[in-house]
């Protein structure tokens, strides 16, 4: 089906499932403990091996030396494949760290061997009596480093004249603002079963965010036909874009299996998670914004630098600067740094989350200068267009709508304006907000439906991350057909099924519904095929042609009809700025003495076209606003800049947020659709949350005490001295 | 984790004695520090002494007037207990400050005072750490190094580590004693200060434990009375180490008695210090935090003490 104009008036106006609030299809499964998550799929390959990787132990090197005797005769062993028995795997485009083989090492932690053995305590203390020795190559590490020698940005664009516009502005902002490097922390690790006995046919069971992605990494790095692979992921335990990609633990199962001709069974270690999985790149970020006394902004420069490996393209924090305010000079340039720590590469909102938490700082600090209120300020600053391109608008855009909706539910007008001003006991009271931007971009997306005795069957290798994907696509099944959500089983995440978006970018939930309605829709066409018809509506179970009906269950006959098709979405998006919008407020105590900060309420006001389902939307919400308040006061991958490697790796060390640090928390959707977005007018909310969520918490906090603070995570140290204390 | 041999022995003297003959034994209480660190390899015994059978699970009143606390009370236990939410207040709000609540439900007494640091180099194998590896130097000293975490005082050039209890900075406020039962089957009474060892040249040396030998409880002395306050401050709300705490029993008299957590290898008390309480925050600090060297770092640890006493001294 193709998409090649805004939708018009159809179904999903008229909705009975799309838009309600159905819990989870796969939330039996779930709080039972019998969704097959892949480490724990034990009975899809006969008596696995099990193997454990061995981390590298320096960050940039050679390796001169590797004696795997011991291990390999090790009790319980089955085989040692070291980095230096096998040439450097070939790497896939989405691939930028290697991922094993060879003498070269990148980054602390890579892979450099995996034990197989029939347990994983076995393996595990086999790989301790692995001999390596390394020859060191100095490597860099320390991002502030670079940013001072950095002297041309890479401008990436630059619209109007922004010199100008500084010289001649009324009020000026020029401030210098850092974000910290975070890992995905996902609960369940990257974890993959192979089976690839046979050194020929590959059957995965893993857990990963893009199927087919993944399917023809695992091609290029195998060099193997991609149709002799096969992968299933239908249960993912978290991702937050870690898994987006084939990583070592795949890769090392695969090996493992063909060495032993054994299924084999990896999970990366909690540490690995850290330093051998990807994570997102700290930003070094220097904001400039120009306004008028009227608090129109005239100008914007933002630059950024963040870290990768060679070839990668590190965490873009400029991109929303571009077109979330209007200002008719403009300019950004992001420069991606090669250095030597692990891959760094897309988590939740890559690039906004990062952005965001600094451009919405500078906005509170520009409101403040030009004595405006921050919410009066960015609705005068909001534009309808983009303003790079003025030709291009936004398909719908209610900024606005948020900041105004979210300001009186908030009570934002009885705040205190004074920072500093407000104190209960020993903590000072604060209150701040925050704009939200997310592109909401669309990926060509397939599925199959199989029609049988009434049951319809979704088939589309979609996934679900603990997102809802199973939910939604059954609703939109369930809705096209004139079906009921029980009438419809959902099956993700297997290669064998028609390609999807995947999930990542928060394309999933818009993309994959799409192309199960355009299967459906292509199912209802065998159907009116079947029954000689011209056209038919499906309401009811039925089939209504005419004065004809017919049960969709008798449409068949005992036999299956099948429908599979995929969404073509056309050019004319380009056209167009399809994103997504958001408001945070934010209520927080920091502690006068201590510095303590305890959120106490956030809401968020959210435009993101049709909600498909507001539980599932809510709790994606809920999440990343969550994950904002982590960022914001303590998640940081700390860099040893010695060693070069995040010393901080596990959960005791790396501080997401718990229970304790979540307070009230509301969210609000504006009841919009975005018929230029897809046929059900739906866009992505999966990332919109976590965007601007951590500079409403640093807006707070400086009403609070009236201590600006522009290095992330905001924790007590860097305000001790300058709190009042009694 | 190595492969190791195991076996319970219900009496605390003989679990002792079975330690000091067996090569490389250690005790097992609630193993949620112990299997942690073999699984890192970061501790490798030979042999394992299941003391979980011991009996060592209950709280009696002593001639003296305190409470004689078994090695083998969990932390969920002791913090609930009536006696010492009513006489020692201090340390069930420092007990209930730590870990979680699956934690403290199998985290006993003895294994509380004898976790280790959670120094990330020193959970790192791959990091020199001289108090994993005596010698091998010490990853934490590093120009670049993450130190936020670590100690401000108390340490030395080999080693620059906490002592992560909540519990032991109660204990030593409250002046508490740990009894234990020697392989020869004599006993004997530590006070907090004599029982942890600074590190000095020999940071793998944490306490005065001799080979084999068991702790058998924990004493209290009569009860102090007067304003106990446990304050932990932390980057996040729960579930983290404290990044300084502070144990405080003010009494009646304008006297009292102040102990610190996260800063140092052991819980950090001075008589001197104490004696400086009627004088301020600053004044208990001066004393308290003399000779301090922190890093760049941490350095904050110094003024977030003093300003955390500053919070519990003020009347509001
Ligand atoms: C995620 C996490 C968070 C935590 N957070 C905190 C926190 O915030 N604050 C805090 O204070 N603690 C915290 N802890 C530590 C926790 O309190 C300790 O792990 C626990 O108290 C150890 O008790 P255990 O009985 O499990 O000891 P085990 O693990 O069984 O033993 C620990 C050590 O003590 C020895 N041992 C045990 N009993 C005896 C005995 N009777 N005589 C001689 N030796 C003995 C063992 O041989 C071993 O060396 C945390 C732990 C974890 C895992
Ligand atoms: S500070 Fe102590 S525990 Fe940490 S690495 Fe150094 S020696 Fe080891």
């Amino acid at each position: 089906m193709d998409f090649n104009q805004s939708a018009d008036e159809n179904l999903f106006d008229h909705a009975r499932i799309i838009g309600k609030p159905h819990t989870r299809v796969d939330g039996a499964l779930k709080v039972t403990g019998t969704a097959p998550y892949a480490y724990e799929r034990h009975n899809v390959a006969e008596n696995p091996l099990v193997g454990y990787p061995l981390g590298s132990s320096i960050a940039k090197g050679r390796i001169t030396r590797m004696d795997a005797t011991a291990a390999r005769s090790a009790e319980g062993v089955a085989a040692v494949i070291t980095a230096l028995d096998i040439d450097e795997l070939p790497r896939a485009d989405s691939n930028v760290a290697k991922l094993f083989g060879g003498e070269w090492v990148e980054h602390y932690h890579q892979a450099i061997a995996v034990v197989i053995a029939d347990t994983l305590e076995q393996a595990r203390a086999a790989t301790r009596l692995i001999e390596v020795e390394y020859e060191e190559i100095p490597g860099e590490f320390d991002l502030d480093d670079a940013w001072k020698r950095l002297q041309d940005r890479d401008v990436v664009s630059h619209v109007g004249d922004v010199d100008a516009a500084f010289d001649s502005a009324e009020f000026t902002l020029d401030e210098t603002y850092h974000t910290a490097s975070h890992s995905h922390a996902m609960m369940e690790p990257h974890a993959t079963i192979a089976d690839w006995c046979d050194g020929k046919n590959m059957t995965l069971w893993t857990s990963n965010q893009m199927i087919e992605w993944t399917r023809q990494a695992l091609a290029t790095t195998f060099e193997l036909d991609a149709d002799n692979i096969r992968l299933e992921s239908p249960y993912i335990g978290g991702g937050f874009g870690g898994k987006l990609w084939l990583r070592a633990d795949a890769v090392l199962a695969a090996l493992g299996s063909r060495e032993t001709g054994r299924p084999v069974k990896v999970a990366l270690p909690r540490p690995f998670i850290f330093n051998n999985a990807t994570h997102r790149s700290g930003t070094v970020q220097r904001l400039r914004i120009a306004a008028n006394k009227d608090g129109r902004i005239t100008a914007f420069d933002h630059s950024a630098i963040s870290h990768t490996l060679p070839g990668g393209s590190g965490e873009d924090a400029v991109n929303q600067t571009r077109c979330f305010y209007a200002g008719e000079n403009r300019r950004v340039a992001h420069h991606a740094i090669d250095m030597n720590l692990p891959e760094s590469a897309d988590m939740r909102a890559p690039g906004e989350a990062t952005g965001l938490a600094v451009l919405e700082i500078a906005m509170d600090e520009m409101a403040e200068k030009l004595g405006m209120d921050p919410v009066e300020f960015r609705i005068l600053n909001d534009t309808q267009v983009n303003p790079e391109e003025p030709s291009k608008r936004y398909s719908d855009r209610h900024f606005v709508e948020c900041l105004q909706k979210g300001a009186e539910t908030f009570g934002w007008a009885a705040r205190n304006t004074t920072p500093g001003g407000k104190r209960e006991g020993q903590w000072l009271i604060g209150q701040g907000m925050a704009g939200a931007y997310r592109g909401s971009p669309t990926l060509d997306s397939g599925a199959r439906v199989r029609l049988s005795e009434g049951r319809l069957i979704v088939e589309t290798d979609m996934t679900d991350i603990g997102t809802g994907s199973y939910t939604i696509i059954a609703q939109t099944a369930a809705e096209t057909m004139g079906l009921e959500m029980r009438d419809v089983d959902v099956r993700l995440g297997n290669s064998a099924y028609p390609s999807a978006s995947g999930s990542g970018g928060q394309m999933g939930a818009a993309s994959s519904t799409a192309g199960v309605y355009a299967a459906c829709v292509a199912l209802q066409g065998e159907i009116t095929k079947r029954l000689g018809v011209e056209s038919a509506r499906f309401e009811n179970g039925q089939v209504v042609s005419g004065d004809k009906s017919v049960a969709l269950r008798d449409v068949a006959q005992g036999e299956e009809l099948v429908g599979e098709d995929s969404l073509h979405f056309g050019d004319f998006k380009d056209e167009l700025e399809i994103g997504t919008f958001g408001a945070h407020f934010v209520e927080v105590a920091v502690n006068a003495y201590t510095g303590e900060t305890r959120l106490r309420r956030m809401l968020s006001v959210c435009d993101a076209g049709r909600i498909l389902n507001p539980i599932t939307a809510r709790s994606q919400v809920l999440g990343g606003m969550t994950m904002s308040i982590g960022a914001a006061l303590t998640e940081s991958l700390n860099v040893d800049t010695a060693r070069g490697f995040f010393p901080n790796h596990d959960l005791a060390g790396y501080e997401i947020a718990v229970h304790a640090d979540i307070p009230d928390m509301e969210v609000i959707f504006l009841d919009t659709q975005d018929g230029a977005s897809t046929p059900l007018k739906a866009k992505g909310v999966g990332e919109l949350g976590i965007c601007g969520g951590a500079a409403a918490v640093a807006n707070a906090m400086y009403n609070a005490t009236g201590i600006r603070l522009r290095d992330y995570p905001l924790t007590l140290d860097r305000m001790l001295d300058r709190l009042p204390g009694a | 984790m190595k492969a190791f041999s195991y076996e319970r022995i219900d009496d605390a003297a003989q679990a002792a004695a079975r330690a000091f003959e067996v090569p490389g034994s250690k005790f097992i209480a609630g193993g949620t520090n112990l299997l942690d660190l073999m699984k890192h390899e970061i501790e490798v015994p030979a042999h394992l002494i299941d003391i979980n059978g011991t009996g060592l699970d209950d709280i009696v009143a002593t001639d003296e007037g305190g409470l004689r606390i078994g090695a083998l009370v969990s932390n969920t236990a002791l913090g609930a207990d009536e006696r010492i939410k009513r006489d020692y207040p201090v340390l069930s709000r420092a007990l209930f400050a730590g870990a979680s609540s699956q934690l403290r439900n199998k985290a006993s007494t003895g294994g509380n005072l004898l976790q280790r640091t959670r120094c990330p180099y020193f959970y790192d194998p791959a990091m020199p750490c001289n108090k994993r590896e005596p010698g091998a130097g010490c990853a934490a000293l590093d120009d670049g190094a993450d130190t936020r975490q670590l100690g401000v005082i108390g340490t030395s050039d080999h080693c620059i580590a906490t002592h992560p209890s909540d519990m032991a900075v109660a204990l030593r406020v409250l002046d508490a004693e740990v009894e234990t039962v020697s392989p020869e089957g004599q006993t004997r009474r530590l006070t907090l200060d004599e029982f942890y060892a600074l590190p000095g040249d020999t940071p793998e040396v944490e306490n005065a434990l001799e080979p084999g030998e068991i702790i058998t409880g924990v004493v209290l002395p009569a009860p102090v009375g007067g304003r106990q306050r446990y304050y932990k401050v932390r980057d996040r709300a729960s579930y983290a180490f404290a990044l300084v705490s502070v144990a405080l029993i003010e009494t009646d008299d304008g006297k009292g008695r102040v102990a610190l957590g996260g800063v140092a290898p052991k819980p950090w008390r001075r008589e001197d210090a104490d004696a400086e309480l009627g004088n301020g925050a600053e004044a208990v600090m001066a004393k308290l935090l003399d000779g301090a060297r922190p890093t760049e770092e941490n350095a904050y640890k110094l003024t977030l003490a003093e300003r955390t006493l500053a919070a519990l001294l003020a009347k509001e």
